[in-house]
């Protein structure tokens, strides 16, 4: 494979920088190399937030940020307005999307492969919170191939777990699973 | 050994606890602060047989490795960017008085303005207070050399303070695979401090005593033997480190990579090494001859090794990730006064600080100008 970079857009507090260490973590677990950082930002909660993670089968030397990436999540729908979420991504760049419109109404996406996934609507159901952040791993599982949900449930013990969260853990997997379906 | 995807801030506190500190004195800082988190899990938890010493400065910190390492106990502790500044004072009274200690320091820019963002102006400026400097680029690089780092500073023919310098945030907040070495390898490796001397009721004795004019110097004299005697220290901790680990960077001091048949080569410390690296794989396809010298000791400073691996460059290029205001990036300094009998061109660039990205793109314009014979350096922003 070559590498592959992700781009991950959230909120203070909604989880981005949490969800790029599963997916590191997830990416590894099936035998990848991986790397997951944040937008060296001064957090604060509401605010716009970026995460990284770089999968590849070598090892990875690269440190600069992402510029380029191959896939985008946006885990707030209302960032599109604020933030340009598309920026560097590629004619062949995929954009998932958490959001109760169709790719259609997200006017300021089109040309891009969008993927409009209610991820509150099901994180609600599941794990009865809006906690779209790891659910929306599983959407990126079932449309990219490139990390399993099984490999994605793994990174979610080991991450949730070492922090004391074993029902977070499983409710979590539960919500991964519901979009992972949700996307296919 | 265990491979994980863990943060490098936790490969560090890791690092320290398989070192088995006895005490830990820590004031948290912006980006060191996940690694003071950790530890006090660690210790919390009962993973860790150490005290955490909970100070009111970096100043404090610093004082108290005094303390704990006089009466003959292993100390660990880390900080960054003001909190180093902080330090200031203290550092040379550690080395002065040929205590062993490891530091780790998450490089973050000086104010002001004010940035918690990475560059090398924090331990850079302190690397004349007779601390080694060990620059990493890896989070395994990072915990491995907290695991040297002590055989170094312990080392009999040493006895001097180390720090152990990583990127902040560029590193200190990335996730990727370390592999964790076992507490029985770790303790085969490091055997337990054994103090020349140490504070102790039963056999009274001063530590750091007024140097009067007619013997400081000679103090200062053998700290300068100590420094200079780590240099072949720093190399055989590297080579039993691979034999027991089955990892190496280097020769210990610099790190080469593609040297074979370069013709041109770029020199730096830390993550932007790794970033160098990519360029020069790109690079190398396209049929260009060129490398990357990685310092990974600053002090002491290499001088040998790095004339021997330039040697057969046409020329070199020194990315500093600081500037030494009025003068010019200061490895760039060593590195011209290091090779000054050798027959190459070399330039001087300032590059990333305060968190400034440095790129692929960088790398290749830098590239581009020694190729084409420019004969100085910039600031690239």
């Amino acid at each position: 494979m070559t590498l592959l970079e992700i781009r991950i857009h959230g909120r203070g507090g909604q989880g981005a920088v949490t969800s790029t260490q599963v997916l590191a973590i997830a990416a590894f677990k099936d035998g990848k190399y991986s790397q997951a950082f944040p937008n060296f930002g001064v957090e604060r909660t509401g605010a716009p937030v970026e995460s990284y993670v770089r999968i590849d089968d070598k090892q990875i030397n690269l440190r600069q940020h992402v510029y380029d990436p191959d896939y985008v999540i946006v885990l707030d729908s209302s960032l599109i307005d604020t933030v340009d979420v598309t920026k560097g991504l590629g004619k062949n760049g995929v954009i998932i999307v958490n959001t109760d419109k169709s790719p259609k109404e997200l006017k300021k996406l089109s040309g891009f492969k969008v993927h409009a996934i209610n991820i509150t609507k099901i994180a609600l159901e599941v794990i009865g919170k809006p906690f779209v952040n790891i659910a929306s791993l599983g959407a990126f599982s079932s449309l990219s191939k490139q990390v399993s949900l099984k490999a994605l449930d793994k990174a979610i013990d080991e991450l949730f777990i070492a922090r004391g969260k074993a029902t977070a853990a499983e409710l979590n997997k539960k919500a991964a699973k519901a979009v992972y379906e949700a996307a296919k | 050994m265990t491979k994980k995807v863990i943060e490098a801030s936790h490969a560090i506190a890791i690092g320290a606890r398989l070192c088995r500190p006895a005490v830990i004195p820590m004031y948290p800082i912006t980006p060191q602060t996940h690694v003071v988190e950790q530890l006090a899990e660690f210790i919390n938890n009962g993973e860790m047989d150490c005290a955490m010493l909970d100070v009111e400065s970096e100043h404090s910190a610093a004082s108290a490795v005094i303390g704990i390492v006089a009466a003959g106990s292993r100390a660990f502790t880390a900080t960054s960017s003001q909190g180093l500044a902080l330090m200031y004072e203290v550092l040379p009274i550690i080395s002065g008085m040929r205590l062993p200690a490891v530091m780790a320091v998450a490089n973050r820019a000086l104010s002001a303005p004010i940035s918690i963002w990475n560059d090398h102006s924090d331990a850079v400026s302190a690397r004349d207070q007779g601390w080694i400097q060990l620059w990493v680029e890896s989070s395994q690089e990072a915990l491995d050399a907290v695991i040297q780092g002590y055989r170094i500073s312990e080392d009999k023919d040493v006895f001097m303070p180390l720090m152990v310098c990583f990127d902040g945030f560029t590193l200190s907040h990335l996730f990727e695979p370390v592999d964790v070495p076992l507490q029985p390898a770790v303790d085969k490796f490091l055997p337990k401090f054994k103090p020349l001397y140490k504070l102790d009721v039963r056999k009274p004795m001063t530590f750091g005593p007024i140097g009067f004019p007619n013997s400081f110097m000679h103090f200062k004299k053998q700290q300068q033997e100590a420094m200079l005697n780590s240099i072949s220290v720093i190399k055989k901790v590297n080579r039993e480190f691979k034999k027991a680990f089955g990892r190496a960077y280097g020769d210990g001091l610099l790190d080469l990579y593609k040297m074979q048949g370069a013709d041109y080569a770029v020199i730096g410390m830390g993550t932007l090494c790794g970033t160098a690296r990519v360029a020069i794989d790109r690079l190398r396809k396209k049929g260009k001859r060129v490398g990357l010298i990685r310092v990974r000791s600053l002090r002491p400073f290499p001088e040998k090794e790095l004339q021997s691996a330039v040697k057969n460059l046409k020329a070199a290029a020194v990315i500093d990730r600081h500037i030494s205001l009025g003068q010019e990036g200061p490895l760039f300094t060593d590195v011209r006064n290091a090779i000054y009998c050798n027959d190459i061109s070399i330039n001087s660039y300032i590059a990333g600080l305060g968190g400034r990205d440095i790129t692929v793109n960088h790398f290749e314009k830098v590239f581009n100008d020694l190729e084409k014979g420019k004969q100085r350096g910039e600031w690239l922003f």
